[in-house]
């Protein structure tokens, strides 16, 4: 049995659900300019509440389509509207993906 | 260390030309980029991928990547030649492109990179401008009750710190997480600064722990919702029936419709996993028989053959 070196359990949050991102949180995250995150949010990729750049509110899930859409463009040259299109597609496969391990599981 | 045959990596021959290289490349890049590929070792793959496209794809890497290949085979021990270095080849030209060359193999490092031939000054340092540590990444398991209830869990996690004299080094520590209710698989925990140490003044990175549950004996679980197949004798379904069901929160009166068919889904509404919109609970009914396996048990079933003049097949038309 493993003693912890913390005398009480560390909290943490659901990133998905609990954690909201502002645009400068999201760029450091993800390490992009802001520029480029405008063009994410142009090309429907990323849809953040809140009327202007200022107070944009990001949902945690932005950071993984953000990643994903990057490294799509870097390694297989697809442009903005092809990544948009497979990262929606890829969160399908995984909710298909989903329903699948439940019904054969 | 082992020598690596690009050529059989990329699925070309020796005498293909540039543009072959670049279909295969584009092809496979495809099948494997992680994002994409389910496929257990994608990750290594694909850098397996990037690091021959960026010696095939350069006709000056490649010619003396040439070289090397008609001496040595796919996972023979190598060493790099002694006249390696000496051969006039001088890689200015192509260097690395996209690719991030940082995650390039120690066999290609001693070709091409720092220490082999030109190109290696291109390797740059890492967060040369970021302070902040780097986030980390692990995976937990957790029972299907932790999500609903929330739960503890020990976990020992490996990370890198700065040593006494600046030089980073492994360090272990144990931790208890709690685990927070309400998530669900595929999701992710932040342990805020618990990932790398920061650089300098810098705040630690964090560390994300990607939730997966372990197989339940009654339950699955499908994103919020939480499915239970519940067995039901044909008397049940067809007369209806009050009965008393396990669901992860506790027992529960579940009232059965008459004249239910096997496979229908009841919906026990925000009975799921408990998220701020919580899931749904779906109890699925399975019709089990009972055996004809007693005179009394054959009766019965006759009487009722009897009775019901009964053609399942009748849709079908025969």
């Amino acid at each position: 049995m493993m003693t912890s070196d913390t005398p009480n359990p560390l909290r943490g949050e659901i990133f998905e659900e609990d954690v909201e991102l502002s645009l400068a949180d999201l760029c450091r995250l993800c390490r992009v300019p802001a520029e480029r995150v405008f063009e994410f949010v142009e090309e429907g990729i990323l849809t953040p509440v809140g009327g202007s750049p200022g107070r944009w509110r990001f949902r945690g899930i932005s950071v993984q389509r953000v990643y994903c859409a990057v490294r799509l463009q870097r390694d297989l040259g697809v442009n903005m509207a092809g990544a948009a299109l497979a990262v929606d597609l890829l969160e399908e496969l995984e909710r298909l993906q989903a329903r699948l391990r439940r019904l054969e599981g | 260390m082992e020598f690596k045959d690009y050529y059989e990596i990329m699925g070309v021959g020796r005498d293909a030309d540039q543009d072959e290289i670049k279909r295969a490349y584009r092809k496979l890049s495809r099948k494997f980029h992680p994002d994409v590929s389910k496929e257990a070792d994608a990750e290594s793959r694909f850098k397996d991928l990037g690091e021959a496209y960026e010696v095939l794809k350069d006709p000056e890497k490649r010619a003396a990547y040439d070289q090397l290949a008609a001496r040595w085979r796919s996972g023979q021990d190598f060493r790099v030649p002694p006249d390696w270095n000496q051969g006039g080849f001088e890689f200015q030209g192509g260097g690395f492109t996209e690719a991030d060359a940082g995650d390039f193999s120690e066999f290609f490092e001693s070709l091409f990179g720092h220490g082999g031939l030109g190109a290696g000054a291109r390797r740059r340092p890492r967060h040369e401008f970021h302070a902040r540590g780097e986030d980390a990444r692990a995976k937990i398991q957790i029972d299907l009750e932790d999500a609903y209830r929330g739960g503890k869990q020990t976990l020992s996690l490996k990370h890198r710190e700065a040593g006494p004299d600046g030089r980073p080094r492994m360090k272990e520590r144990v931790v208890d997480v709690s685990i927070p209710k309400g998530v669900s698989p595929g999701q992710h925990i932040r342990l805020a600064g618990m990932g790398g140490a920061g650089l300098g003044q810098g705040e630690s990175g964090d560390l994300y722990l990607e939730v997966e549950f372990r197989p339940h004996r009654l339950y699955k679980v499908e994103g919020k919702d939480v499915y239970l197949t519940l067995p039901v004798a044909p008397w049940e379904a067809a007369l209806g029936a009050e009965l008393t069901v396990p669901t992860p929160s506790g027992l529960v009166d579940l009232r059965i419709p008459p004249n239910s068919q096997g496979g229908r889904k009841l919906r026990l509404a925000g009975r799921g996993i408990p998220a701020r919109t919580p899931g749904d609970l779906y109890v699925v009914l399975q019709v089990v028989l009972p055996k004809a396996d007693s005179e009394g048990a054959k009766r019965a079933y006759r009487a009722f053959a009897e009775a019901a003049r009964f053609d399942p097949r009748a849709h079908m038309g025969i």
